[in-house]
């Protein structure tokens, strides 16, 4: 717009990198501005991410770097040569949806959907970590993620039924009565 | 067969419809094979970014696009002048305004390689502006020195009502009178508002997030001049609409004019700052209301003053809606509203998950809640004394007179409420617990016809059907199939439903208004039954025998003749080939002898830390009349969801604008603040499943907007509860408690002060 800095004009330099996406040796060149949500959207046809917001608030777009869940928006492809990037679609295993999957499904954890691969990735990352799984650890992992059709109620109990031991009984969920 | 021809649906003829069937697009949304309007990639692609206007009224002088022409990989800028003849917004003005009227106003789309390319091509477009004085505040409009904007040249007052209310004040025993003001807020659906345009020959597919595939088509096809064939409009998968989508938006029209410009696909979605900015949003209000009681709390009179915010442009389907729970909640024989909508210099408002209700219903129940205590009653109790069987207006009964008193007895019930509350001796120093109730009306519930569909046998006995209706993520997919399967006396998993694409089937309505389950669902089910006829008609030709004494069982037609063997289905459909047995239905009337109407409560329990002026919402009950309930995992769905979205109103949304600049403060997800998974609460749904066969012949009203209206009235009686304040304004912020709280104080000092 009016007042806005004019950007560089120049073509943006290039850079050669190798990844493993979904357990694949993927040589790409990429720009340097490129966002590793770019990447995987726009090279790799991986659709699940999804752009937002954009700047790293609502974690749509969040996908596992070396098994930590990050907002790919906020991360260049360029400083990821070497890394292993997971995305949805490579959380089940073939055909055989993971447990996050399954219990998303069966505990309705969505409704538009648009936030849901986000919502996995981020649940995903948890559970690959080194941390204790519990009910609080489980929220932490989805409070960076936002859900405009509000479907928290349902994605907490997914998690648990996932993530948790059999025995705990998960409270604090959509009842009817 | 039109759906007013079917029998009323029993309990006992039901199997799938009423379970917990899950979401049969589940698969998709959880492995990232859905593909949204964003996702869509056509060979060729280019993408369109639109630039907005950086001041909030003026007239763009010139644009100087050479310097964005030069950068590499732009392809194109369209400005006005490339499509003058295009105009937009019932106002009809051009589609790109030599005048803008707010900041975020469209005024360019520049289309290149990538989006990447495309964005950096919009910062170095050069437009001069003549600026002019702006007006962003509704509250400034009226007193003659605001600029000239369009629309405000002559505001009209909508007068409605019933009796006399001037006498009937004078009789009153008791007058509560208050000035409310709800805010702007913005649905900010994750997916923005987008499309993606590819022509072929002189046809055109427009992939669209929208609640409304047909409507888009027409619009479409009315600007460029063409048949309704000859524009397809697809959305299989949308990414959150809330209302903000249930209008033909200018994105899927840019992309069909760059694409037929560029002569190459198109995307053009918008980025997050012109999601909030110019994509709709529910109006604020300024509402001075009155009401006036007998000395048991009886309503005898009802006055409203509603003012509502439009912002720039009339979209249509904007909230005027207002005044609908002051006419329609309770008996009251004496009510006049009055309904003014300005404009200002901000962004255009559209329908938002219950337009007019939420703001009106916080206005009204809070109220009633002052009036509660005025009488010294029970906050339940005076609703029922207050209970209205019938639509006053028209004097005509609801589908379903007792339906919010069923949802009064459940929900206090449930909640126990009339028990004592909890104590605050339990919570930390300086934190006080409430409760609150809140009653609601919804208009929505009868239907927006016409919707039709096709049901089509497979030759092996699976079954497809075929709609134009679109599934907005509230299910749509899953509960029409389960209505479709129990009809037929099929497995859901037999099913195919198409849908989100005008080309995959008759017309059907917007999703809007929690409408299109009490629309679709008779429509489906009549095309179902029609689809039965024509399978026996079929059969009895085949095996020669009289049509009357074939049944249809799911599985197996069957003779009344023993001589006759039973047919499986799949075998016969395979002897009847090439004959393709289908049937067809629609829903093309509405109820004429009740007024279907969907109502229903609230309760809320809050804690407010006094120190901090946070406000925590514990736990929230709803009792939704929403009629039959087709499927209890997604109605649960939508009550959550709907609950959620009633905190954030409430609690923590709120478009910020600079009056004095005219600019938006928060045209993002930082500082717009949704809530997030910490803000939710324990969420109950009473479920009241009652079968409203006086609504439709399959008993079901719709939930979408339903578990949302009363939420932030609660909540906010729910915090009078709690510390004595009553709030006049949403969202109720920290800072406005701690406000509260500090006049609170002064006015006991000041008051204990005068005793001494």
């Amino acid at each position: 717009m009016q007042a806005a800095m004019s950007p560089p004009k120049t073509v943006p330099a290039r850079h050669q990198i190798e990844l493993e996406v979904n357990g694949r040796s993927r040589s790409l060149s990429v720009r340097d501005g490129s966002t590793l949500l770019d990447t995987v959207r726009d090279e790799l046809d991986l659709t699940g991410a999804k752009p937002v917001c954009e700047v790293g608030t609502c974690g749509a777009c969040t996908v596992l770097l070396d098994d930590r869940a990050v907002y790919s928006c906020m991360v260049l492809t360029a400083e990821c040569d070497g890394q292993r990037v997971d995305t949805v679609e490579g959380l089940a295993d073939g055909v055989e949806p993971s447990a996050l999957q399954t219990a998303f499904a069966e505990c309705d954890a969505l409704q538009c959907g648009y936030c849901t691969p986000g919502q996995l990735m981020s649940l995903e990352g948890l559970r690959r970590s080194s941390k204790p799984v519990d009910r609080s650890a489980i929220q932490r992992a989805v409070e960076g993620n936002l859900c405009r059709c509000g479907a928290y109620r349902h994605i907490l109990e997914a998690a648990e039924q996932a993530l948790l031991q059999s025995d705990v009984h998960a409270d604090g969920q959509a009842t009817s009565s | 067969m039109k759906a007013a021809e079917l029998d009323d649906w029993t309990d006992a003829s039901l199997d799938s419809v009423g379970s917990a069937h899950p979401r049969i697009d589940a698969d998709e949304k959880t492995t990232g094979q859905a593909r949204y309007t964003s996702d869509i990639s056509l060979p060729g692609l280019l993408a369109g970014v639109i630039v907005r206007s950086s001041i909030p009224h003026g007239r763009v002088r010139s644009i100087d696009t050479s310097e964005a022409l030069e950068l590499d990989g732009v392809v194109a800028v369209m400005t006005a002048d490339d499509i003058s003849e295009f105009t937009w917004y019932d106002d009809e003005v051009p589609i790109l305004p030599g005048i803008v009227r707010f900041l975020g106003d469209d005024v360019a789309v520049v289309i290149a390689d990538d989006v990447e390319t495309a964005r950096r091509g919009a910062a170095l477009v050069r437009i001069d502006y003549e600026t002019s004085d702006h007006v962003t505040d509704m509250e400034d409009i009226g007193d003659g020195s605001e600029p000239e904007l369009l629309g405000n040249e002559e505001i009209e007052v909508e007068e409605d009502g019933r009796g006399d209310i001037d006498v009937a004040f004078e009789g009153a025993a008791i007058v509560v009178e208050r000035t409310f003001r709800t805010q702007a807020a913005i649905h900010n659906p994750l997916e923005p508002h987008g499309a993606v345009a590819v022509w072929s020959g002189g046809s055109v597919t427009v992939y669209t997030s929208t609640q409304g595939v047909n409507d888009v088509r027409e619009k479409l096809a009315d600007r460029l001049g063409l048949d309704h064939n000859k524009v397809r409009v697809v959305c299989e998968y949308m990414g959150g609409g809330f209302g903000a989508k249930q209008v033909p938006w200018k994105p899927s029209m840019f992309a069909a004019l760059a694409a037929r410009i560029v002569g190459r696909p198109v995307r053009i979605m918008n980025d997050r700052p012109g999601e909030n900015l110019a994509a709709g949003k529910r109006n604020a209000s300024v509402q001075t209301v009155r009401i006036g009681a007998d000395e048991s709390g009886k309503l005898v009179a009802i006055d409203a003053e509603l003012n509502a915010d439009r912002g720039a442009y009339a979209v249509g389907g904007e909230a005027s809606m207002l005044a609908g729970p002051f006419l329609n909640l309770y008996r009251c024989e004496n009510v006049r509203t009055r309904s003014r909508v300005v404009r200002t210099n901000t962004g255009p408002a559209v329908a938002f998950r219950a337009p007019g209700y939420v703001e009106a219903t916080f206005v009204l129940e809070s109220l009633m809640d002052e009036l509660a205590d005025e009488v010294g009653i029970d906050a339940i109790e005076l609703r029922r004394r207050n209970h209205s069987g019938m639509d006053q207006q028209n004097d005509i009964e609801w589908s379903h007179p007792e339906g919010i008193l069923r949802s009064y007895e459940r929900i206090a019930e449930a909640t126990g409420w009339g028990e004592q509350n909890a104590d605050d001796a339990a919570e930390p120093v300086g934190v006080k617990r409430g409760r609150g109730f809140a009653a609601h009306d919804w208009v929505g519930a009868s239907a927006s016809p016409p919707g039709h569909a096709t049901v089509t046998f497979n030759f092996d006995g699976s079954v497809h059907v075929g709609t134009s209706a679109q599934d907005i993520g509230t299910g749509t997919r899953t509960v029409l199939s389960q209505v479709v399967a129990d009809e037929l006396g099929v497995e859901v998993d037999s099913i195919r439903l198409s849908l989100g694409d005008t080309s995959t089937g008759p017309p059907a309505p917007t999703s809007a208004g929690s409408a299109t389950v009490p629309t679709m669902a008779p429509a489906v089910r009549a095309a179902a039954v029609s689809a039965v006829e024509d399978l026996l008609t079929a059969a009895a030709e085949h095996l020669d025998v009289d049509r009357q004494t074939l049944t249809f069982d799911g599985q197996y037609v069957r003779c009344e003749s023993s001589d006759v063997d039973d047919q499986p289905l799949g075998d016969l459909l395979g002897d009847l080939s090439p004959r393709v047995v289908h049937g067809f239905g629609g829903r093309e009337e509405t109820a004429e002898e009740v007024s279907p109407r969907a109502q229903g409560s609230a309760v809320a329990e809050v804690s407010v830390d006094t120190l901090t002026g946070e406000v925590r919402v514990t736990s929230i009950a709803v009792a939704p009349d929403c009629g039959r309930i087709l499927n209890r995992r997604l109605a649960d769905s939508q009550v959550i969801g709907g609950v959620t979205q009633g905190i954030g109103f409430a609690l923590t949304e709120r478009q910020i604008i600079d009056h004095d600049l005219g600019i938006v403060c928060n045209p993002d997800l930082n500082e717009y603040l949704i809530p997030t998974v910490a803000d939710t609460c324990e969420i109950r749904h009473v479920e009241l499943d009652i079968a409203d066969l006086r609504a439709n012949p399959v008993g079901a009203k719709g939930i979408g907007e339903l578990p949302l209206i009363a939420v932030p009235a609660a909540i906010a009686n729910a915090v009078h509860d709690a510390i004595g304040v009553r709030f006049t304004e949403l969202p109720i912020t920290r800072k406005r408690v701690l406000d509260a709280l500090a006049e609170q104080s002064h006015a006991e000092l000041n008051r204990t002060g005068a005793d001494r």
